[in-house]
């Protein structure tokens, strides 16, 4: 718990040294790499060289294969904008499974019921992912606001809540009976393909990763240049003071969890309105999206634009990943591989504050070297024989 | 000359910093010494170098005209040097005579014998002077009274040279009198004693000699019987300091603040940490709380500025009822706040400067269109208000609170509820942990804020600051406020007994 917290801390601090950011992600992502190639050479020693190289080509080998790791990024970068947005408050949303799914929901439900809509449908759809996904996140904000529940606690068992309502809802309301899931979604409630499919011929790539890109630049806007963002991210990082400073800490706590599961909410309907023949199955499995979320937040540093690119980054291993397939891994392992990289990469945050904390002793140093140096210039030195000149 | 303790001239160095510069530091046997110097000028260093924390660059360490090598707190233990910290090192929940034998427990095949320890804990306080309870629990008895188990922990040890660090901040005037009683008792009977503080009055009242430290470097011994307080200040800081809080008396103005019955209890229990509170303050003066901590002030302040809302009475600011009104209602309508904890509620310490200027600010039409913050303006004010303030950075206005010193985190503070220009400003203990020169300022800065009209209600646990300061001083005690007198009605002795709850309740 403590250490959550104080990992919470971290990422809800500003950008001490954005340097320092992306240089530890990428030395994690290159430890990650390592490992992985260790675990190849222990399972398959003969084609793993072929493999990693695969795992780390295998996104870029074709126009489809980079326009597929676009689709894959479009929805784990959305939850893990929601889980970065939520940190910066210091709250731990683990929940953007739950939002995810509910938002999927909401955005099927207009994309079937809603074909009156034409053209606009799919826009529709997105607010209405939204707008579930947001009203979802409603209640770990009040009670942790109001009550001091613990957000990680409510979150988890609304994922769950989540993930039965969904298909309680789906069987009520969108059913296929006979394949066990969700109706398909009207043609106009697909986003728009904003010209990628021909940029990436044959990938799963449509205009859902466009619209990530404005989110995030959206939210980076709102974290850095409104008085919103300076609310919450006081709110974050010292709780108290926020309230010294008359800021209603718990109204920043509810809007920060509101607005966090409305981008989990809105990855969902990018998700199942892209065209793709992709349904809500009626399984009892959690979206897994969110999941991922908390990884992309914690590799992105979560800062929108460093989460845009951990989102890519995954999706990358992950469609490398698949191809390694060719050469003869199987999927189990080829998943232990991805998930191995992942993992090395949370731990960016452990070297960014070694980096952090060695350039914060510099800069106290020159700070206490500078103050000495005025207190000297200040007091002329009085029955001073000693010594040579300080400093 | 025969010295227990002699430091020869012990350089440390730090990376980029002298913390102890040629250093040297001669205590006689039965002698009382204080080093003195301000905050950073080297003392803890120097300690730290004694008790073998630090291996000092260059230097020697003579124990008794020998030539040692401390290793560590146990080596410097083993040759009778003890230290009562200025944090006590203390288990709570375990009883005095429990702290004292810790670490050097007697036993017998691993059980533990107390009966020994007990008579020689007995006898020792009987013959120093130092009346505990063996068996009450720590956090029974007063902070007066753990300082004396920590000095109990180290005559037990035998100890023969001791060392008090800054051990006046936490006592009342009475108990700084016994304390100092206490050391001169303790010389009495052989021991020698190390005095690290930076409060000249004490220095003058019992240390014998006097060793002065400013920025690493050692500046002079002197007896303290041939040299004055100016001098010593002098020594220290490295030039003039004004002692005195220079005020002209002002006629005080129509009632800014009244606090009626105010009533507060502790959450989740009964007792009661503000008793029916009464008071008013006016225009043009500066009220002082003076008390022992922990005595209601905090909670008094919470209620006034909105943090925790009281249980009964009211709150009339300039004759309006704001008892439940929301904070940002207080600081948008005249109050301002230089909270105790400058790190807790005071900064956002990852914030910038610029950003921590407009913290209670940054929402205004000067400061933002549209739910946009105009960077430009916030940048434009905050340094104005580092101009005018004189606050110092390393990189200006977009420094990190956190990486500034103290001093200037306070002057910060100060410059933002300052500069808004408030009808009442509260402040609780500004002054804690800044030096003499930033006290000289921040004194400064609040009698102008008198000066210019306002409201001034300060806490202070500092008796002196009190009596400079003030134009009319409450004591609170116990969540009762036991006294409001004038600083000129009224001797630091007297304000002590209210301050320990003696006065008025008729005891001791």
């Amino acid at each position: 718990m403590k250490e959550q917290r104080s990992i919470i801390k971290t990422l809800a601090a500003p950008d001490i040294s954005k340097a320092a950011g992306a240089i530890s992600s990428i030395i994690a992502i290159a430890v990650g790499l390592i490992f992985g190639f260790f675990i190849m050479l222990i399972s398959d020693p003969q084609q793993a060289w072929a493999g990693f190289k695969m795992i780390l080509t295998g996104g870029l080998s074709s126009g489809k294969d980079f326009g597929n790791v676009l689709y894959y990024a479009t929805p784990i970068i959305m939850t893990g904008l929601s889980v970065a947005f939520a940190f910066k408050t210091s709250l731990f949303n683990i929940g953007a499974s739950g939002q995810f799914i509910m938002g999927a929901y909401g955005a099927v439900l207009v994309g079937v019921k809603l074909s009156s809509l034409g053209q606009i449908q799919w826009f529709v759809a997105l607010l209405a992912a939204m707008v579930f996904g947001a009203v979802w996140a409603i209640l770990p904000g009040v009670l942790k606001a109001f009550f001091n529940v613990n957000e990680v606690i409510s979150c988890i068992m609304l994922n769950y809540i989540g993930m039965y309502t969904v298909n309680m809802l789906v069987k009520e309301t969108v059913f296929h009976q006979y394949t066990n899931r969700s109706l398909p979604v009207a043609e106009t409630a697909n986003i728009p393909k904003m010209g990628l499919d021909k940029l990436f011929p044959e990938s799963m790539v449509g205009g859902g990763i466009i619209v990530a890109i404005i989110v995030a630049i959206i939210m980076a806007i709102i974290l850095n240049k409104t008085t919103f963002g300076y609310e919450l991210k006081a709110c974050g990082i010292n709780r108290s003071a926020a309230r010294y400073a008359g800021i209603n800490e718990k109204k920043s706590i509810i809007l920060a969890m509101v607005f966090s599961g409305a981008l989990a909410g809105i990855g969902g309907g990018l998700l199942y309105l892209s065209g793709t023949g992709i349904y809500i199955t009626v399984v009892d499995t959690m979206a897994p999206q969110g999941f991922d979320g908390i990884s992309v937040a914690l590799l992105g540093m979560s800062n929108p634009i460093g989460a845009l690119f951990a989102g890519l980054f995954i999706a990358y291993i992950t469609v490398g990943g698949s191809k390694m397939q060719l050469v003869g891994f199987v999927p189990e392992i080829i998943s232990i591989i991805t998930a191995i990289i992942i993992y090395c990469a949370a731990f960016s945050l452990m070297i960014r504050n070694f980096f952090v904390d060695r350039r914060m002793r510099k800069l106290n140093k020159q700070d206490e070297e500078e103050s000495v140096k005025k207190e000297t210039l200040k007091s002329p030195p009085e029955g001073d024989s000693k010594g040579g000149g300080n400093v | 000359m025969d010295y227990i303790i002699e430091m020869r001239g012990i350089t440390k160095e730090f990376p980029g910093i002298r913390a102890n510069d040629n250093v040297t530091l001669q205590v006689k046997k039965g002698e009382i010494h204080a080093l003195l110097g301000e905050n950073g000028a080297g003392k803890s260093t120097l300690m730290s170098v004694l008790f073998g924390m630090y291996e000092p660059e260059e230097g020697e360490i003579f124990l008794r005209g020998e030539k040692v090598k401390i290793t560590g707190p146990k080596a410097a233990n083993d040759l009778g040097i003890g230290m009562v910290h200025q944090h006590f090192k203390l288990v709570h929940n375990f009883t005095v005579l429990q702290n004292i034998i810790l670490g050097d427990e007697t036993t017998k095949l691993g059980f533990l014998k107390m009966e020994q320890a007990r008579k020689k804990v007995i006898a020792l306080s009987e013959r120093y002077g130092l009346k505990v309870e063996p068996d009450a629990l720590i956090s029974d008895i007063t902070v007066g009274m753990q300082q004396r188990v920590e000095i109990l922990k180290m005559l037990y040890r035998d100890n023969e040279i001791l060392i008090f660090d800054e051990p006046t901040a936490v006592l009342t005037p009475q108990e700084i009198t016994e304390l100092m009683q206490i050391m001169r008792e303790l010389i009495k009977e052989g021991k020698s004693i190390l005095f690290i503080t930076h409060k000249l009055e004490e220095i003058k009242a019992v240390a014998d000699r006097c060793t002065v430290l400013r920025l690493g470097k050692y500046i002079g011994t002197v007896n303290v019987k041939d040299v004055t307080v100016e001098q010593l200040s002098e020594m220290m800081v490295g030039r003039k300091v004004d002692l005195v809080v220079h005020k002209d008396p002002k006629k005080p103005e129509c009632c800014v603040l009244q606090v009626e019955g105010l009533t507060m209890k502790t959450r989740g229990s009964t007792k009661e940490k503000l008793k029916n509170i009464n008071f008013e303050v006016q225009a043009g003066e500066i009220v002082c709380i003076a008390g022992v901590d922990g005595n209601g002030q905090s909670e008094l302040i919470y209620a006034l500025t909105g943090l925790m809302s009281p249980d009964g009475g009211k709150i009339l600011f300039k004759g309006e009822d704001i008892t439940r009104r929301s904070i940002r209602y207080r600081n948008t309508h005249g109050m301002s706040h230089i909270p105790e904890d400058r790190h807790k509620y005071g900064l956002v310490l990852d914030y910038t400067l610029a950003e921590n200027l407009v913290l209670q600010q940054y929402f205004e039409p000067r400061f933002s269109t549209a739910g946009f913050l105009k960077k430009r303006e916030i940048n434009a004010y905050a340094k104005t208000l580092v101009q005018q303030f004189d606050i110092r950075t390393g990189a200006g206005i977009s420094t990190k609170a956190r990486s500034m010193s103290g001093g200037n985190q306070q002057k910060a503070i100060a410059a933002r509820e300052i500069a808004r220009d408030p009808e009442l400003l509260l402040a609780v203990q500004p002054t804690r942990g800044l030096d003499v020169g930033a006290i000289e300022y921040m004194h400064r800065q609040i009698v102008r804020a008198r000066d210019n009209n306002k409201a001034v209600l300060v806490v202070s646990f500092e008796l002196s600051e009190v009596m400079n300061l003030a134009d009319r001083i409450l004591v609170m005690f116990d969540g009762q406020i036991v006294a409001d007198v004038k600083p000129e009605q009224v001797t630091e002795n007297e304000l002590g007994l209210y301050m320990a709850g003696a006065k008025g309740v008729g005891k001791k």
